[in-house]
């Protein structure tokens, strides 16, 4: 994969707080720092995964992206637009080339509508046109995603789970995006169907040159899918690299732990495994920790991973990593600053 | 006898569509001490039959037949009334999901002080001492705080400590675990996994683990059930089932899971189709609309049901591919695949 | 919690205040907007009998010339510290709180509806305990045994319960139990006992209205508790119970009808509070003297401000009503003091 100058999205320092409100004239307290300065490229025609556990800001970020949510701070550019703040009329011929498929297939097709209403709705949305008719234009995505195109007629609720997740990847593909945000495609699945799925968005990346940001939380299936991985932490990135770097010779602790506590099937090395178990729950990002926000859990902290919070400095080709002790750094790289301290 | 048997436990339920046969001649043994995983899909029949055993199913419209022998009393014929007294005593459940699995308005501590009361003659006060004994010994700091503290002020992994607390109350024989860690963030699973291997080492007692994740049940369990269309399809020790599996649909499950521990493959193995509807499970072999070996069947696997059959070391396979086959086909053609990169 | 009450308590004031805006403007600013004069609206407090010269007079003296927002001032001061009325013939006094004055009887409204309130009140009260037992009971028997013939017997009866209007129950049930065709048991009603003069006179005068009032709205609450049982006991937390061991009875009224008591008790509070401010057909079907039957006479005579005080009465009635429901949620469901 070549380095592009210019990525199909970039996203620059983005930022969500909701406001907590409290007291008799719903004063704002606090906020919920869902997503607290993200930044990353996503180049056309690779898939970017983002991992990490609830309460860290991946499906937030996903709404971000798509601009289902209006961004608190920072900024998204796609194809070259500012469409951080861009009204909802504004952003409809936007829509085309951007698409979201959702984790629920149950609840994400409206159940009163045939399969092809379901599909067509975008083109009858953005007034398109199509050669043959919209009916000949869904009957050949139904046939792409590998379903039969002569159940145009039927409704949701006589498909499976995992055909209803292919009607909603049909849906997505309709207008022929170019960037498709998939927040946890496969976890509604049961594991036979989840591989379906995986290798049908495979194919179709490889046939309609699509971009995906893929945000789920199980780490093997990210790491099948993604070209890139960026690991979240409480609304942060913690470690972005490219897939085989981030797996093979992760340098935050979180990744480490997240990876080595993935149940593995593997029985006659079970004993053998060296096992690094997170004390405790993700905290709330109500207040998340000062300074490095991993600090309350992680193994190595030191005084200043209470005081400094660690920037996501570059420290090997493409791999960038926001901790005061990385593992795994080659010798040659030095941290490009020491980070700022936080007041208090 | 072992503690645990069941013998051909079949669980019906009458529908206005048919008849749906969930649970279709189950057999299986287990001893104090060991962990049995149980896999399937949805629709698998794997909860079902917990909640068999747990005789949950007494007094709906399920038709049970076959038995079920719990430290040689069998329950399949017994009371609802007495199975209710060994219920949570002798037996207890941990659910999937612990925020639903608890009831939203009362605290964590009267439930489990409920639960420890209903089988033990104490006062409130001496439930409560024992339910903040408990509540620490999962791992939930300042438990005498927490105890009064309610389900929805707990985080996850909190409330699965909690739910595994409750069912510990009475110092159960048979835990039965259904989908323990499936709600709950990949870091925190593991701690609980590891809270129930300690716990079970502990208490000596037997467990049962039902999951769709191959994963947890590798990490547990001494031996390994794959449930398909309401029947045990294999059996066999852990090592049995990951390194020796002898039934397409267990390595139909091995493909289709992207493995941390291997490099990774370029392609998923998938299984084609879809899990079958219990209403009109299909003839013959239930999986043979499935199973891309069915060919080689000549015709039986769509027509004859195949019995499970020990192949060797208690090992059980319900296939009609001989023995040979089905080792062959292993070793040559799906090992290599699995572990290709 | 402190914080949550202290807001409901605001919001209740606010709420009487809009209520009392709103009564106002329907009395005084509607008619006003479809053509009424201040000497129309004065000819109502003189009577039909007075000239053009006194109606005038008499407008004059009651400010019905004043802007609409003084005349507003002066009814809410009214409530709060009593008014005087001088409409000509001379001062008449009304004290605090003052819900207005009735020229046709020459009285303050508000003692009036002071003396008719524990009829009301006693017909409301023992109607809904009637009705929250037996509704209550019925539902989650249906529940339970979902599909039976009690189930169907009990769900038909309540679809009549619900729409039978109550003056035909009511004249039905006086006609059988009271007039001697079969049974002459009960109080042929018209006659009321302070509770606290008789009490089992008190009782068996208000049996009957209490009896049919309790069936009509049973059987709504034995269809909502029903379809609330029905939910609750499929959820995971009755799963859960029945795992520990629970007798059957406890699962179903500790942890099922715990569950499903949140909806019930919202429409529980609020027609408690709609009927204490008068429940105007049974009051009327069994002639009891209550608050109902105080507002039917009102507008039969067209007495504006007793119609008005009872408007305002019953409003106040619903809105505390709400604000119990509220507070009562708190006890109920945990998760709503973090609110």
């Amino acid at each position: 994969m070549s380095e592009s100058p210019e990525p199909l999205l970039s996203v620059q320092g983005l930022e969500k707080h909701f406001p907590i409100t409290k007291g008799l004239i719903k004063r704002q307290v606090a906020a919920v720092k869902a997503v607290d300065g993200l930044s990353f490229d996503v180049v056309k025609g690779e898939t970017l995964g983002l991992v990490g556990e609830s309460g860290c800001g991946k499906t937030t970020t996903g709404r971000l992206i798509t601009r289902l949510l209006e961004p608190t701070g920072g900024k998204i550019v796609f194809e070259g637009r500012d469409i951080s703040h861009m009204s909802q009329s504004a952003l409809r011929p936007l829509r085309r080339d951007m698409q979201m498929i959702f984790q629920d297939p149950y609840s994400s097709l409206n159940p009163r509508h045939t399969v092809g209403a379901i599909v067509g709705a975008p083109f009858r949305i953005q007034g398109v046109r199509t050669e043959h008719g919209t009916k000949k234009a869904v009957q050949d995505i139904l046939e792409l995603v590998g379903l039969n195109p002569e159940h145009y007629n039927r409704y949701p609720h006589e498909f499976s789970g995992g055909q209803r997740q292919r009607i909603g990847i049909a849906r997505t593909l309709a207008l022929k995006p170019k960037l498709i945000i998939a927040d946890e495609p496969v976890s509604a699945l049961d594991v036979s169907i989840q591989a379906q799925v995986v290798n049908l968005l495979e194919d179709l990346q490889n046939e309609l040159d699509l971009t995906y940001v893929v945000i789920a939380h199980d780490l093997s299936v990210v790491r099948h899918i993604s070209d890139r991985v960026a690991v979240m932490y409480l609304g942060k990135i913690v470690e972005i690299a490219d897939r085989k770097d981030l797996y093979e010779s992760p340098m935050h602790p979180y990744t480490t732990a997240l990876l080595s506590a993935v149940p593995v099937p593997d029985v006659k090395r079970r004993s053998e495994r060296e096992r690094i178990r997170l004390q405790g729950d993700v905290p709330s990002p109500i207040n998340p920790p000062a300074a490095c926000r991993f600090h309350t859990r992680c193994w190595k902290a030191q005084e200043i991973c209470r005081t400094v919070e660690p920037p996501l400095a570059q420290l090997d080709v493409r791999h960038q990593v926001a901790c005061h002790f990385p593992e795994n750094v080659p010798s040659d790289a030095v941290p490009e600053d020491a980070g700022t301290p936080v007041p208090g | 006898m072992s503690f645990l048997e069941l013998k051909d436990l079949r669980v019906h339920f009458p529908t206005d569509d048919g008849l749906v046969r969930s649970v279709d001649g189950l057999s299986f043994r287990l001893e104090r001490g060991k962990t049995l995983g149980i896999v399937g899909e949805s629709g698998s029949g794997k909860s079902v039959t917990s909640l068999a055993v747990l005789g949950l199913h007494k007094g709906t419209r399920a038709k049970i037949s076959g038995e079920i022998w719990l430290d040689g009393e069998e329950l399949v014929s017994a009371s609802a009334e007495h199975v209710r007294t060994l219920r949570g005593k002798k037996m207890a459940m941990i659910f999937q999901d612990p925020l639903s699995a608890m009831h939203p308005y009362y605290s964590v501590g009267a439930q489990i002080i409920e639960a420890y009361r209903i089988h033990n003659d104490v006062s409130k006060a001496v439930a409560r001492k024992h339910a903040i004994d408990l509540l620490g010994r999962v791992g939930i700091p300042q438990p005498d705080r927490r105890v009064d503290s309610y389900p929805h002020e707990f985080s996850g992994g909190m409330r699965q400590r909690a739910m595994i607390a409750m069912a510990l109350s009475c110092d159960p024989e048979l835990l039965i675990a259904d989908e323990p860690t499936t709600a709950l963030d990949v870091t925190v699973q593991a701690q609980i996994l590891d809270l129930m291997r300690d716990l079970q080492q502990e208490f000596d007692s037997a467990l049962i683990i039902i999951t769709h994740d191959l994963g947890v049940v590798a990490e547990l369990s001494d031996d390994i059930l794959v449930m398909y269309g309401g029947k045990c399809i294999e059996y066999g020790s852990a090592e049995d089932i990951f390194e020796r599996p002898e039934h397409p649909y267990t390595w139909g499950l091995l493909g289709s899971m992207p493995r941390l521990d291997r490099e990774r493959t370029e392609r998923l193995m998938p299984i084609k189709g879809t899990p079958p509807s219990l209403i009109n499970v299909p003839t013959g072999c239930a999986f043979h609309p499935r199973c891309a070996f069915e060919p080689r069947t000549e015709g039986k696997g769509r027509t004859v049901v195949p019995e499970l059959l020990e192949t060797e070391g208690g090992h059980l396979v319900r296939c009609h591919l001989s023995l040979e086959e089905r080792r062959a086909t292993w070793e040559n053609e799906i090992k290599p695949k699995l572990e290709s990169a | 919690m402190v914080t949550y009450i202290i807001r409901r308590l605001i919001w209740g004031v606010f709420m009487l205040a809009i209520v009392s805006v709103i009564t106002f403007a329907i009395f005084f600013l509607v008619p006003r907007l479809t053509g009424a004069t201040s000497e129309s609206l004065a000819s109502r407090y003189v009577g039909r009998t007075a000239s053009a010269q006194q109606v005038k007079v008499a407008a004059e003296k009651l400010g019905f010339n004043d802007p609409l927002i003084v005349q507003y001032g002066r009814f809410a001061k009214g409530i709060v510290t009593g008014a005087d009325y001088d409409y000509g013939p001379g001062v008449e006094r009304c004290p605090a709180p003052c819900f207005g004055y009735s020229f046709l009887t020459r009285l303050p409204v508000w003692p009036d509806l002071l003396n008719r309130l524990p009829v009301t009140l006693s017909l409301a009260l023992g109607a809904a305990v009637l009705w929250l037992i037996a509704g209550v009971a019925t539902g989650v028997l249906s529940a339970l045994k979902r599909g039976s013939v009690f189930d169907r017997a009990a769900m038909g009866i309540a679809l009549a319960g619900v729409s039978l209007p109550i003056f035909f129950t009511g004249i039905v049930s006086l006609v059988l139990f009271s007039y001697g065709r079969p049974l002459a048991i009960t109080a042929p009603g018209g006659s009321f006992t302070p509770f606290f003069d008789n009490p089992a006179q008190w009782a068996y005068n208000l049996i009957l209205p209490w009896i049919t009032l309790a069936f009509l709205y049973a059987a709504g609450y034995a269809r909502l508790t029903r379809s609330g049982m029905l939910e609750t006991m499929n959820e995971d937390y009755i799963r859960t119970a029945r795992a520990k061991g629970l007798a059957e009875r406890v699962v179903v009224f500790k942890h099922g009808l715990r569950g499903a008591l949140t909806p019930i008790l919202t429409i529980f509070g609020l027609d408690l509070g709609l009927l204490m401010g008068g429940a105007v057909l049974t009051e009327s079907t069994f002639s009891l003297p209550g608050i109902g039957k105080y507002a039917i006479d009102a507008i039969t005579n067209q007495d504006l401000p007793k119609v008005m005080g009872v408007t305002l009465v019953a409003a106040f009635f619903v809105v505390v009503a709400n604000l119990v429901v509220d507070l009562l949620y708190a006890v109920v469901d945990p998760r709503v003091r973090l609110a």
